[in-house]
């Protein structure tokens, strides 16, 4: 998931930064200053949701989320994810500096088409096991779209990267299915609790 | 003392040389790399951040164990019908240590800093000010949240929770990350109005950063001249 400094070839470092800038910056301008502690907050509630290691089989994933982001955030699932990733390379040492770009692309840009697409689906679903299945799908789906981006920066980078990208996609598979039905069950509690946190608001401030 | 002491200029060099050393394609480059970074290391009487260096992606574990069988060349180890090649171990070490010096580099100038100067720094590079500010309050939050979390979890296995790999356990984290939602929502409102009712306007004041000193100008072109050259003798 986290591609570190000293794989990836200069046009794919540079490809991928100039996305991700773009879809940062689109996301700053429509993002109202006073929805900053919002974005912020989600973004730490998945840092600390990613650190949770989820049981799947003999072995254990840890969540991404990335497909309930996008739901919850819209475009600005780019800045939050930037900013994760960028802490993470700081604090941690996972992942990289000059693969900031490219790793945020391919978690975030998954995460806002499938969250702009299944969005509004989601809320206008009649019933919270409506939402909960579309919920689950969105999320399954953004992990598997993350994956195909990963193994194609691996393979447009060097196609002897080739065999590693195909064995990469295989893991996602039991994290798709792990990520698929916890986001179901947190848009069902969502739905049901809270619903109005399904829509992206960047634009207001609190009410 | 060769490390640039203004955080601005450790940031630039940092990328700058990391930047510089992807692109090497040579094993004695890159392992000088390595060694330059080691040396840095030695001169800064810093210890090695072993749990960064351990702490590798699985893939990147993938990727050294697979290369030497992807890549044509002299077989000079068969396991069955697979045949290791000499250049693909090369390749292997090659990228061994391009990630170890690029994790080096980044762990000696810019790891273990406070997260609202590592904001101030990037603030002084001209990062866009909303940008700023959500790097700043998410390095708070982690802490908060993380709390919370903690919290929920510990709750969870006092009602004698277990994790297995069931639909029972998805469901609960499900329902643990939905009420961590709901609460820092609720918090982020309370962030927002506790800021307004103090009169805040979108934008901390914050003091010009003093102008790096001439000696951090050198250390930071020493480094990133280091890492150009390396470049250019891995390119000649």
């Amino acid at each position: 998931m986290h591609i570190p400094d000293g794989i990836l070839s200069a046009p794919v470092l540079i490809g991928g930064a100039g996305v991700a800038a773009a879809g940062v910056g689109l996301a700053l301008a429509r993002l109202d200053e006073r929805a900053i502690p919002r974005v912020a907050m989600l973004s730490a509630v998945f840092f600390a949701g990613s650190l949770v290691a989820v049981p799947v089989g003999p072995s254990s994933v840890h969540l991404v989320f990335s497909g309930l982001l996008g739901v919850m955030l819209g475009l600005g699932i780019f800045p939050a994810v930037l900013v994760g990733l960028a802490l993470q390379a700081v604090m941690f040492g996972i992942g990289g500096i000059t693969t900031l770009g490219i790793n945020t692309v391919n978690m975030a840009l998954p995460g806002a088409l499938i969250g702009l697409a299944v969005g509004p689906l989601i809320r206008a679903a009649r019933s919270p096991g409506r939402a909960a299945l579309l919920g689950g799908i969105a999320g399954a789906a953004t992990v598997v779209a993350s994956g195909l981006l990963v193994a194609a920066s691996l393979w447009l980078s060097s196609a002897d990267y080739g065999l590693v990208a195909q064995v990469l996609l295989v893991t996602y598979l039991p994290l798709a299915l792990a990520e698929g039905a916890v986001t179901a069950a947190v848009v069902i509690f969502l739905a049901r609790v809270q619903p109005e946190a399904l829509a992206p608001r960047l634009a207001v401030g609190p009410e | 003392m060769i490390l640039p002491g203004d955080l601005r200029l450790r940031l630039a060099a940092a990328f700058v040389a990391v930047a510089l050393w992807s692109q090497l394609a040579g094993l004695a480059p890159a392992l000088l790399a390595v060694l330059l970074a080691l040396a840095l290391f030695a001169l800064a009487r810093q210890p090695l951040p072993w749990r960064r260096l351990l702490h590798l992606e699985a893939f990147l574990l993938l990727l050294f164990v697979t290369l030497p069988f992807t890549i044509e060349g002299h077989p000079v180890l068969s396991l069955g019908p697979l045949d290791a090649s000499a250049e693909g171990f090369a390749r292997a070490f090659v990228l061994a240590a391009k990630v170890t010096a690029s994790v080096l580099l980044i762990a000696l100038l810019i790891g273990g800093r406070e997260p609202l100067h590592l904001g101030r720094a990037l603030a002084g590079l001209g990062l866009p000010e909303p940008l700023v500010r959500l790097f700043i309050a998410t390095a708070r939050y982690i802490g908060v949240i993380g709390a919370e979390a903690r919290r929920l979890r510990d709750a969870m296995r006092a009602r004698g929770f277990r994790p297995r790999s069931n639909l029972h356990t998805w469901r609960s984290y499900g329902y643990l990350v939905g009420m961590l939602l709901v609460r820092a929502l609720d918090r982020a409102d309370r962030v927002e109005d506790a800021m307004r009712l103090r009169g805040f306007t979108g934008r901390y004041p914050r003091a010009p950063l003093p102008a790096p000193v001439p000696a951090d100008w050198v250390g930071a072109a020493l480094i990133t001249g280091a890492a150009a050259l390396t470049l250019i003798w891995d390119k000649l």
